[in-house]
């Protein structure tokens, strides 16, 4: 009923602008067009200039409204991402300055020359000093950003430092696979073809690479350290995801078959940004940025930032993957027992892993 | 239903003029309904045939731009009446996640090849070359038709594909593999994504088809007199935007055919180490590479947006030109931007793929030649503004949309700044600023190009005005809504908010956008009504517009307004004109004009 009674409302907003609409044509036959046409002109360029003015009060107050709901106001959360803050100032003062004189002269000079009887159009159809200066401005302009940029763009694609902890994330529809390289800090080798979701091998690692004994993997959430260098080696198991790292001002495409690497240092412990934003809810988000199939907007990771000694104490309660694959090997598994009690043991702790994965 | 719609458009169509010069015969060959408004190979006809295939499209682009908003603006209402029009894709009255997909990807796939390329150059290429050159058709009539049937059988296609059950394709309106290749990862990539391809491979051919033609039109069809450097600029425009299509289109398409045979025949160009999980299966592709068709992709998607936007540029340089009364400033440093927009069009792809874990050496090279576009760029807005300066500005219809795109490619194109360079790009990539950039500086400029050059032309067309009030309430609603609508996203962008998501409601960083989501939405349906507005204006002034009686309605020196008020087939009656000065001679010597056909007088001044 409700849209039943829009659909009239708007038909009938529609038929009384065309019926004005019409009638000021008439009007204007009557009046002589040629008469109408400047009276419309000068609305026109009143228009222009009204446009101006509340256009540069909205520009002010959709700042006012919204800046404080931007992640700016508190600053980036990684050391890299601060240079992107303080980038984006500099590009903002270079093209808000830009904005804001030529939106006015654009729109001043659309009201001041609005057609006049006493005036005549100048024939001015060049002028090549005022060409010449108008090319080099902006590319001396440009040329100051760009280099800036680069000079951010190398540092933040440059090598992680040695001592980075270092993070495998692979992206799969929908959701995070991390795999941290346990005491040994180097990764096991993997393969696609052994990734095998119910005996708890999500990423395909292959177990006769004595390295993969104490990796461990957790999905949904990532742990890392305040200060402490992370690189993030990332893949994909399916088609393109994107991490996308918003406090931290940084994100890098997962990719199937071919591997990227991004590398930050978080400023903060997720305690510290709830205090900080004032929201006790805050956390660090991964979005997916890369449209990824119809769950590409769930696909949530979470990153933790936590002391060294928080870190230490959680890694200690993980167990690597390869018991999870392999109950039988784990040693808190390896107690005097009877084998059926064994088996009952290996049965019961299969599920459980898989339900912790598949978060 | 497009061609019902012109049906009586020139219903006073003055005798016609053979192709021959000189001879003046009545009725030379005759017409049918058939050859005259359906297989016409008249550029007027299918000028108008690509403009109103274009605005259909435009509805229904839009349309789909409107119920993916509510969903965006009312994630927690329900509307009964979606259930009633979409079926399963709206069970209870809100959009599924694979409908918002499949709309959004149709939303911009539509826009971007069906609207502004097909639509904008489709219709002012083919209207404006031969009338402006001074030539009676294309180079290749045929061939002209061709390209429009082909763009006709590529809408089918694509229409066609949202009524498989699968439903159309919904991996985005650029295509990314694997998702795109993998029919068990997105359903959407299954018979959609085969028709969506067939499309687009149809509508490749009728872009080359295009391009060629008008090419060969410009260059080879010129009347006496009428050099490359006293072409209007719109014609300039138009002859970039067919070179660049010609050139990259092609990579499209082979892009496009290995996706074929990644989909179909079992290579691996795009494929390696995939498992999927809802099947539970490893494939059995190695070796290929997924960012290869990012690639393919951008070498045509990249230029693609200045095939978008050299056309509007062009129509509202000389626009611009006839409403301020005054010569267009700095012409040949215009067509000098031009070259080197398209020049650079074709060397700025990789700035779409800086996170791609592209080598970031190769990055900072596209960083740099990204930055330089911003130049002619400047160059090309600082034109326009000294054009307006010392003017006599008439406030047409079309003037205010030139204006109001001058106003939207400053605002867009500034944040192009933003986005080239590669460090701010690494926060900024694939958020909703990204979204409110490109709006911004090509969809809804361009649009204001398109909008501009239908009112400025319409009297040509069609012999009539379109009714001036609902175009100035047509104008200030949609420039307000437009920025209403995408300033604010830059705020989301700048807190990471990405795109292309259905639901934000569950994450901690972006939910408080929820109540801004709402007010966009709310205009964006405002904004679509007031575009009905102008859809209404369009075909109600074919037939019951008021009736042109000048030749030269604006004033204007370009040849286009020295034929006949209907010109038939074959544009002049007699011999084409002669043209003997540039196109842009306004306010010279104290003339109000002075028409390109006017022989340069003993004491004229020069300039």
């Amino acid at each position: 009923m409700s849209m039943f009674f829009t659909i009239a409302v708007i038909v009938l907003v529609f038929l009384i602008i065309f019926q004005i609409a019409k009638a000021s044509e008439y009007v204007s036959v009557l009046k002589g067009e040629e008469k109408s046409r400047k009276q419309q002109n000068k609305v026109n360029g009143f228009l222009m200039v009204g446009f101006l003015v509340l256009g540069l009060i909205g520009v002010y107050v959709c700042n006012k409204m919204l800046y404080g709901k931007t992640l700016l106001p508190h600053g980036s959360a990684s050391v890299q991402g601060e240079k992107v803050d303080s980038m984006l100032w500099v590009t903002l003062i270079v093209t808000g300055v830009v904005f804001i004189i030529t939106q006015i002269i654009l729109f001043w000079f659309a009201y001041k020359y609005q057609e006049n009887d006493k005036r005549k159009a100048f024939y001015f159809p060049h002028n090549n000093t005022m060409e010449v200066v108008w090319t080099v401005i902006p590319a001396i302009a440009l040329t100051v950003l760009v280099v800036i940029g680069l000079r951010n763009w190398f540092a933040f694609t440059s090598d992680a430092p040695k001592n980075a902890l270092q993070v495998e994330v692979t992206g799969k529809q929908f959701g995070w696979i991390f795999r941290y390289a346990g005491k040994d800090k180097e990764f096991g080798k993997k393969y696609f073809r052994n990734i095998d979701e119910a005996n708890s091998n999500l990423l395909g690692q292959i177990w006769d690479d004595s390295k993969n004994f104490d990796d461990v993997v957790v999905t949904q959430t990532m742990y890392i350290v305040k200060d402490k260098p992370v690189k993030l080696i990332i893949g994909s198991r399916d088609v393109v995801h994107d991490v996308g790292l918003p406090h931290f001002r940084l994100k890098m495409d997962a990719v199937p078959g071919t591997p990227t690497t991004l590398w930050f240092t978080p400023k903060y412990t997720t305690k510290e940004m709830k205090e900080k934003t004032g929201n006790p809810n805050f956390q660090y988000e991964i979005s997916c940025d890369q449209m990824c199939g119809n769950g590409h907007y769930s696909m949530k990771g979470i990153i933790e930032v936590v002391t060294q000694a928080e870190f230490d104490l959680w890694m200690a309660k993980q167990k690597p993957n390869y018991y999870a694959a392999f109950p039988d090997k784990d040693p808190a598994n390896q107690q005097p027992a009877t084998p059926a009690a064994k088996d009952s043991a290996s049965t019961a702790k299969a599920p459980a892993a898989t339900e912790k994965v598949k978060m | 239903m497009s061609n019902d719609a012109v049906l009586h458009g020139d219903a006073v169509v003055l005798p016609h003029s053979g192709v021959h010069h000189g001879e003046h015969h009545e009725h030379h060959h005759h017409e049918t309904f058939i050859t005259k408004y359906v297989f016409s190979q008249d550029h007027k006809m299918i000028a108008k045939q690509f403009l109103i295939t274009g605005m259909v499209w435009a509805v229904i682009g839009g349309l789909m731009s409107v119920l993916f908003r509510l969903q965006l603006g009312y994630p927690d209402a329900t509307f009964p009446w979606l259930e009633d029009i979409l079926g399963k894709w709206a069970k209870g009255g809100r959009i599924s996640a694979e409908a918002y997909y499949a709309l959004v990807t149709t939303h911009g796939t539509v826009l971007v090849f069906f609207v502004l390329t097909a639509g904008l150059s489709g219709t002012f290429a083919n209207f404006l070359i031969p009338l402006q050159v001074g030539a009676r058709d294309m180079a290749s009539p045929m061939m002209n038709m061709l390209s429009y049937w082909f763009f006709l059988a590529a809408s089918v296609v694509m229409l066609s594909s949202i009524f498989v059950e699968t439903g159309p394709f919904s991996g985005g309106w650029t295509a990314y593999p694997p998702l795109s290749a993998l029919g068990d990862a997105s359903p959407g990539s299954k018979t959609g994504m085969d028709l969506w391809l067939t499309s687009m491979a149809l509508f490749v051919v009728s872009q080359l088809l295009a391009g060629i033609n008008y090419i060969s039109t410009v260059l080879n069809l010129r009347t006496k007199g009428m050099s490359m450097t006293r072409l209007p600029l719109t014609i300039w425009a138009l002859f970039f935007t067919a070179v660049l299509g010609l050139l990259s289109f092609p990579v499209l398409f082979s892009g496009f055919i290995l996706l074929i045979f990644d989909r179909n025949f079992g290579t691996s160009f795009y494929l390696s180490d995939i498992f999927i999980a809802s099947t539970n299966k490893a494939l059995p592709n190695e070796g290929g590479s997924a960012i290869l068709y990012q690639h393919l992709f951008w070498f045509l998607g990249h230029p693609e947006v200045y095939i978008i936007l050299l056309p509007a540029m062009g129509m509202v340089s000389e626009i611009l030109s006839t409403n301020a009364r005054k010569p267009i400033f700095g012409y040949m440093a215009m067509i000098g931007s031009l070259f080197a927009i398209a020049i650079l069009a074709f060397l700025v792809w990789a700035h779409h793929m800086f996170v791609t874990g592209l080598n970031p050496f190769l990055g900072s090279i596209f960083v740099l030649l990204t930055l330089l576009i911003a130049v002619p760029s400047a160059i090309k807005v600082f034109n326009w503004l000294t054009t307006l300066w010392r003017g006599n500005i008439r406030f047409t219809p079309g003037m205010l949309f030139a204006i109001g795109f001058v106003s939207l490619f400053i605002s867009g194109g500034l944040t192009g700044i933003w986005l080239g360079n590669s460090a701010l790009d690494i926060h900024l990539h694939d958020t909703y600023f990204v979204i409110a950039h490109f709006h911004i500086v090509m969809g809804v400029a361009s649009m204001f190009g398109m909008f501009a050059g239908i009112y400025h032309w319409y009297p040509k067309m069609y012999g009539r005005y379109m009714n001036n009030t609902l175009g100035y309430i047509h104008f200030w609603l949609t420039m307000i809504g437009a920025y209403l609508i995408f300033w604010p996203m830059h705020y989301e962008g700048l807190a990471g908010m990405p795109r292309r998501y259905y639901d934000y409601s569950v994450w901690e960083s972006f939910k408080q956008f929820a109540e801004l989501n709402k007010f966009i939405s709310t205009v964006v349906i405002i904004v679509f009504a007031v575009q009905l507005l102008f859809l209404f204006n369009f075909f109600y002034s074919i037939f019951k517009g008021r009736k042109v009686t000048t030749l030269n309605p604006w004033g204007s020196t370009t040849l286009e307004w020295t034929t006949p008020i209907h010109p038939g087939h074959g544009n002049w009656v007699g011999e084409i004109p002669e043209v003997h000065r540039w196109a842009y001679d306004y306010g010279k010597d104290g003339q109000e004009f002075i028409p390109q056909t006017q022989p340069v007088g003993e004491h004229e001044s020069h300039h």
